[in-house]
């Protein structure tokens, strides 16, 4: 009978499942929808692919396969100093790099006392860790920290006295220098942003004016003329006979620079702080500064945590202008390298390091921003 | 308590003058003001005193001083027995010119990385990711010293120089273009083109009063174009083609006629558009997505296709979100393109360096830059803020 045929029982155990046509799963499917789903998209594609093969391929080419990385044995046996000719046509030269790494690193610091920058500057990275990462019953004492012992023992540490060989600041150079300027930015900067933040923020109209016309002039102007006129016009500003060291100068210009910008990210937390928290703070009868300290402070700073390493990093970037007014930091330490005679040629592949090293900062430091975001994400904001 | 509550005034009035807090917030404020005199004083009296012993004097006579400096690239004539002032206005017209080209360039791609950087198409965007991460990482001065250098280095010399159908020159002395030259009869074009505006204006006055009346459409952006770009081209036809193209041509040692794009320019406006277009390119990106999924969806039930749907319901929505920070994306063209300097193109910057060394009058050439530079800030900011209002949301 037919109706047999129909109803045979099951099989015992089940069949296993078909896997989805390749329509609409794999990567057949997935290159379907993705990449060419519409004639434009189809165009789009084709373009980028293009692009990627006449861009990717060559410059691996230049800067890897093509590249010249180790120095010819007369060189290494110490017969001459290594010298643009070493290396291929063709590609990248590393050689530059190789060759000069230490002067990049520290400009012109003595060679046995370089361990005291890299000391100085872990110690500015634990500090940095235990304010924005480390756990919170420490962040008191990360803040004394970083803001108080860090700035005095790192001084000590890189200009010496006390016990340790002077090295005046004219020797100091690359990195360490652009370090140096982007971490007395921050230190300095911070606290001042938020002085001129709740100046702004005052009820009080000429306290109020005040800060406003600083934050708003200093924003107004590029950061080269700050620093111009730090150079320049600080010396004519102090008593006769008073002489300013051109460091000096320059910290003075970037900082007050960075806190202009410090504010307004600051100011951006302060507003975002709902009424009721300065209301309470009052019933409380807590008095303006023990409320700002207590209250209102501690929530604002952390809303604007991303904003400050923002700024950071773009503080970070600009220290490259201090090269204008003839400091030697990491980009001047590596032009610097092209007035040698045997280097004569080597620009692109010395920018080319000079951008990556840049790029790895700042990309380490916006993706840790990002994480930061994440995490003190604590429903201050609206989505 | 009693003694507290009856004061010396005899009312309510009960506490020490000191915990009053109207007149704390005097005595601050005489307090800031007194701190301020004491330092505007220091400051002043230091600096008089600093320049009688160097002996320099103050005041803008200086402007009128021959510069004895040249500049390599002007829009207005200069030479070398040309006053300070002249020159400061020619780095004033340069910088202004950059910003200019700088601002179109970098909102154009900005705004196209940005909106491929939403593309569905997994390369696209991709790629788009990288430029701006690529991009925005690295400082600029560094980008912009790569590419002169790379300009410079890389371009052939004249003699060499890259030919693109015997009309534009790339070498490394720049790019060299044919240059428009009007003959007689070009104001008639010109006045061709203000009438074909006008038309272009009077047909979107009238289709809008047509589709609220009746709701019909009239294809505008066809009839503008028709309007502002063929009934010139066509009077111009009619008229046989008053413009003439001055060919730039190799003699000697360079290239004679045509217009010019100095290496330097050239490298700052590629340079500083590049750079400013990734943070343009994050605006948009981020003005585009907040902009809530229901919107387009609402939009699509409506019946809009998905190009009016950006047009008509997206942009203008995400307008108002990327516009303030696209401003401050504009002034920080404006502040960047001191790193001419860098470059050796005469910009302001340069020009007032150049000053100052010559003149040695740092108070007055100081203040000139940073004046110019406040200047700008407002216009672009008052600018930008008017547009802002226009495509503000109109609320109750």
């Amino acid at each position: 009978m037919t109706d047999e045929t129909v109803s045979t029982p099951p099989s015992e155990e089940r069949k296993p499942d078909l896997p989805p046509p390749t329509s609409v799963s794999g990567p057949i499917a997935w290159m379907r929808d993705n990449l060419f789903s519409s004639p434009l998209n189809i165009a789009l594609t084709a373009l980028s692919a293009y692009l990627i093969y006449k861009v990717v391929p060559p410059l691996l080419q230049w800067a890897v396969f093509d590249a010249t990385w180790t120095f010819p044995p007369e060189v290494v046996v110490g017969d001459r100093p290594p010298s643009f000719s070493d290396c291929a046509p063709g590609g990248a030269c590393w050689l530059f790099v190789r060759a000069r790494l230490g002067q990049f690193m520290f400009g012109f610091y003595p060679d046995p006392e370089r361990w005291r920058v890299v000391l100085s500057f872990v110690l500015g990275a634990i500090g940095i860790y235990g304010l924005l990462g480390g756990p919170a019953r420490l962040k008191r004492h990360s803040a004394i920290f970083f803001f108080v012992a860090f700035p005095i023992l790192s001084f000590w540490l890189l200009r010496g006295g006390l016990g340790l060989t002077p090295v005046p600041t004219e020797q100091w150079g690359g990195f360490m220098l652009t370090l140096v300027i982007a971490l007395v930015g921050i230190v300095l900067s911070l606290p001042l942003g938020i002085l001129l933040a709740l100046g702004r923020r005052s009820n009080l109209p000429i306290v109020h004016m005040l800060c406003v016309i600083i934050i708003e002039v200093v924003r107004g102007v590029p950061l080269i003329t700050v620093m111009f006129m730090a150079n320049i016009m600080l010396p004519l500003f102090l008593p006769p006979g008073m002489d300013v060291n051109v460091l000096l100068r320059v910290l003075v210009g970037t900082t007050l620079f960075v806190s202009a910008y410090m504010a307004e990210v600051v100011r951006g937390g302060l507003q975002a702080i709902p009424k009721g928290q300065f209301e309470g703070a009052m019933a409380m009868g807590l008095g303006y500064w023990s409320m700002m300290r207590l209250i209102i402070l501690p929530q604002a700073l952390r809303i604007s945590i991303p904003g400050i390493v923002n700024t950071f990093i773009g503080f970070f970037k600009d220290t490259t202008l201090v090269s204008m007014v003839g400091l030697y930091d990491f980009l001047n330490m590596v032009k610097a390298g092209y007035k040698d005679a045997n280097w004569v040629g080597v620009e692109i592949s010395g920018y080319a390091f000079c951008a990556i090293v840049y790029w790895i900062c700042c990309f380490s430091m916006s993706r840790y921003s990002m994480y930061l975001e994440r995490k003190l994400h604590t429903g201050h904001k609206k989505r | 308590m009693a003694e507290i509550s009856a004061g010396p005034s005899g009312h309510g009035a009960s506490v020490v003058w000191w915990r009053d807090e109207r007149k704390r917030a005097l005595l601050w404020q005489i307090l800031v003001v007194a701190a301020i005199a004491a330092a505007l004083w220091f400051i002043a009296s230091n600096t008089i005193e600093n320049l009688r012993t160097l002996g320099v004097p103050l005041g803008l006579d200086f402007l009128e001083f021959p510069a004895g400096f040249a500049i390599s690239f002007s829009l207005i004539p200069t030479d070398l027995e040309s006053s300070i002032g002249r020159l400061i206005l020619a780095g004033i017209l340069n910088t202004l010119l950059a910003t200019a080209i700088c601002i179109v360039l970098s909102t154009i791609l900005g705004f196209l990385i940005g909106v491929l950087r939403l593309s569905h198409n997994y390369l696209v965007s991709r790629l788009a990711t990288a430029y701006v991460e690529a991009i925005r990482n690295v400082p600029l001065l560094v980008q912009l010293l790569f590419w002169y250098v790379a300009i410079v280095k890389l371009f052939p010399n004249v003699r060499q120089s890259i030919n693109l159908g015997d009309v534009v020159f790339l070498s490394n002395r720049g790019i060299y273009a044919p240059r428009p030259v009007p003959q007689d009869d070009f104001s008639m074009v010109l006045v061709a083109v203000a009438a074909g505006i006008a038309i272009a204006l009077g047909v979107r006055y009238w289709a809008k009063r047509r589709q609220e009346a009746t709701g019909k459409q009239f294809p505008i952006g066809v009839a503008a174009v028709c309007a502002i770009l063929l009934f010139p081209g066509l009077v111009s036809f009619i008229l046989g083609n008053p413009v003439e193209w001055e060919l730039p041509a190799l003699k000697g040692f360079n290239f004679q006629g045509g217009i010019v794009l100095q290496p330097e320019l050239a490298t700052l406006i590629i340079g500083l558009s590049i750079y400013t277009a990734a943070f343009i390119a994050e605006i948009v990106r981020g003005g585009i997505l907040a902009i809530s999924h229901g919107q387009t969806e609402a939009a699509y039930a409506l019946g809009l296709r998905p190009s009016r749907t950006l047009r008509l319901v997206v942009v203008p929505q995400s307008l108002r979100i990327i516009v303030p920070p696209l401003t401050s994306q504009y002034l920080n063209i404006a502040k960047n393109t001191t790193l001419a300097g860098a470059i050796a193109y005469p910009d302001i910057f340069s020009i007032i360096g150049t000053s100052l060394n010559q003149t040695g009058r740092a108070v007055e050439n100081i203040a000139i830059m940073m004046g110019f530079f406040l200047l700008v800030s407002l216009v672009i900011s008052w600018f930008m803020n008017w547009y802002n209002r226009r495509i503000a949301l109109v609320e109750r």
